[in-house]
């Protein structure tokens, strides 16, 4: 069976954690990758202040300018300059991944926890739930949410925060099974261990059993799995929006520019790198990030 | 091993009716008009909207419509497109095959490269070979399909014109120029789905091979003298292959996914364009036909998979 299958190889997550962190500069590739990550958030996190030129000005006397002095990335086919879009639209495109991953998170945290800790038909249950959840078609379904409930959920938070709110959560709510697979097996492994069977005995209750031993020695894993929902919850922004059925055309993430830059790989491709480039380098990075993580929190793993 | 299928089957049913009844309230608890356009063309009498919300059996209450599509889905009929009145089979009909074509080369393609690249760097690990390969695929798992294929497009279609910008999908296979005409058009999407596809492919070899480097086997082997290449061919590859049988097949739904992007991107008449234009348009039969289709494709792979890992790993047995 396919579920037991993956949950014999989640089940060799170690018992305790490796405790050796500064390992960081050692490996040129991760240093590499952690300094385009700072530089990324900080470029998006101050950027707009550094660089203040309006990313929503529309100058059809400046439309599809090659980079220069004065637009260093160009301008788009409206005159907007691309810099000021691609600094606000990372603020969007980070904002939703990492938003993403923490739901994915909660919840696969939530039902791998429950189920691994209870066991019995609870566990059979909500397992049945996972295997669902992993037959349904992602992105068909994704697409299919946000299109048939972009509009009401516009009109109900305003049309940015309800579409946020809406892809986070559909990308969230799509994306926790790995996780919630992780947990339970790390969950039912560690029960059997003396250490927890010793609490038991000494009387502890389930949620100190679950906060103080349990818990910590599922995090490396979940750590990982974290760093690299990040990366996918942005390509799954980027893709989405890529198809049209993202923001608005006037919220410019890194996918909705390239959408826009499709129409134009003639005159000006130039439109096409740098969002393009933004959104490798970051998935690039975090992958990175996440696979150095996991060779550090899970010694098992190769 | 009969009767093991069977129960797979048996439990791979309620699942494809569990998805088919997620998707089907998705799209009928929406607030979005299923009509579409036609809701708000002010062209369009409320009597003749009513009618056709009628012919459509739209009037009926939500349980109703269900049991209605899921008892004609099973005997194969998918029901008319909303927009253009013909079958969805029909429609999908004319869609399949592009997409299998083109996936099933982008695999096979991927497949022949993954193997060796896999294996080499595995067997050379740690060194210049092995991070090259690996750090290659670490960037072709990361690039998006469709940041890819528009550089593709850029490179090989506007600065140097080897390549037709976009695939025609009128094209008809007749003669030798026209079957090199669509070859041509179908390097740049078959290529995309190749770097993403090898790229992750191969990532799972090289940690497949190198699980059984240092087993005991191995060593056996080569302590009776075989040949390094028989070792790896005949007793390293076939024992690495299981995992990674398991998670080709369990990959291959994903790479459906993949191609609905490309397909995009070239503007490739296949499945996935099919879904969206059908999501742009609200041709709700047609968006619910291919996502189910999506969905018994997840299915029927991984029950290919659990299947395939009992043939090939003679160790696992299932019990009738």
């Amino acid at each position: 069976m396919a579920a037991r299958q993956t949950s014999t190889l989640a089940s060799r997550i170690p018992v305790r954690p490796a405790r050796r962190w500064p390992g960081w500069l050692r490996d040129p590739l991760t240093a590499l990758a952690l300094t385009a990550l700072l530089l990324i958030l900080l470029a998006v996190g101050l950027g707009p202040w550094l660089y203040p030129v309006s990313p929503t000005a529309i100058d059809f006397a400046q439309a599809l300018q090659p980079p220069s002095g004065s637009h260093p990335l160009g301008t788009n086919d409206l005159g907007q300059d691309q810099l000021a879009r691609l600094l606000v639209g990372g603020r969007i495109s980070l904002a939703v991944s990492t938003a993403a991953m923490a739901v994915s998170m909660s919840v696969g945290l939530g039902v791998g926890a429950v189920a691994g800790f209870y066991g019995r038909w609870v566990d059979g249950w909500l397992m049945r739930c996972t295997d669902l959840f992993l037959a349904l078609p992602q992105l068909p379904l994704v697409l299919l949410v946000v299109y048939l409930f972009g509009e009401p959920a516009r009109q109900r938070l305003g049309p940015e925060r309800g579409i946020f709110f809406l892809i986070v959560l559909v990308i969230g709510g799509l994306n926790w099974m790995s996780v919630a697979r992780l947990v339970r097996a790390g969950f039912l492994s560690l029960k059997q261990r003396t250490f927890v069977q010793a609490a038991v005995a000494l009387g502890a209750s389930p949620w100190e059993i679950v906060r103080h031993h349990l818990l910590p020695n599922v995090m490396g894993p979940v750590i990982v799995a974290a760093t690299l929902a990040i990366g996918n919850a942005l390509l799954a922004e980027s893709t989405l929006s890529f198809l049209g059925l993202g923001f608005p055309p006037d919220v410019p993430t890194w996918g909705r520019m390239l959408y826009d830059a499709q129409n134009y790989l003639e005159s000006a491709p130039h439109l096409v790198l740098a969002p393009g480039l933004a959104i490798f380098v970051t998935v690039l990075s975090v992958n990175t990030l996440g696979d150095h993580l996991r060779d550090k929190l899970e010694p098992g793993h190769r | 091993m009969l009767g093991y299928l069977f129960k797979r089957l048996l439990v791979a049913l309620p699942t494809l009716l569990a998805i088919s009844a997620v998707i089907f309230f998705i799209l009928a608890l929406s607030p979005s008009n299923p009509l579409g356009d036609l809701a708000t063309n002010p062209a369009v009498t409320p009597e003749v909207r009513e009618n056709i919300r009628r012919s459509l059996g739209l009037d009926q209450p939500i349980p109703v419509r269900y049991l209605k599509w899921t008892v004609a889905l099973v005997s194969g009929n998918f029901g008319y497109s909303f927009t253009s009145r013909l079958p969805v089979s029909t429609l999908i009909a004319q869609r399949l095959p592009t997409t299998l074509g083109i996936i099933g080369v982008a695999y096979g393609l991927s497949v022949a490269l993954a193997l060796p690249l896999g294996i080499v760097a595995a067997l050379r690990r740690g060194s210049w070979v092995d991070r090259t390969i690996t750090t290659l695929a670490f960037m072709g798992f990361s690039t998006p399909t469709f940041f890819s294929g528009l550089v593709l497009i850029i490179v090989f279609s506007v600065r140097l014109g080897w390549f037709p910008f976009i695939y025609d999908s009128t094209l008809i296979v007749q003669d030798m120029a026209s079957l090199g005409q669509l070859l041509r058009q179908s390097v740049m999407p078959i290529t995309v789905l190749v770097l993403f596809q090898t790229a992750v492919l191969l990532r799972f070899v090289r940690v497949a091979m190198l699980e059984e480097i240092p087993q005991n086997y191995v060593k056996t082997a080569r302590a009776k003298g075989l040949a390094q290449g028989r070792i790896i061919t005949r007793h390293m590859l076939r024992n690495a292959l299981i995992p990674v049988v398991t998670l080709v097949a369990l990959d291959i739904p994903t790479i459906f996914t993949g191609s609905l992007v490309t397909e995009q991107v070239f503007r490739v008449p296949g499945m996935g364009a099919l879904l969206v234009d059908s999501i742009y348009r609200g041709d709700t039969p047609v968006v619910m036909a291919i996502a189910f289709i999506y969905a018994v494709l997840v299915v029927a792979f991984n029950l290919v998979a659990d299947v395939l890992y009992g043939l090939i790993d003679p160790r696992v047995r299932y019990g009738s």
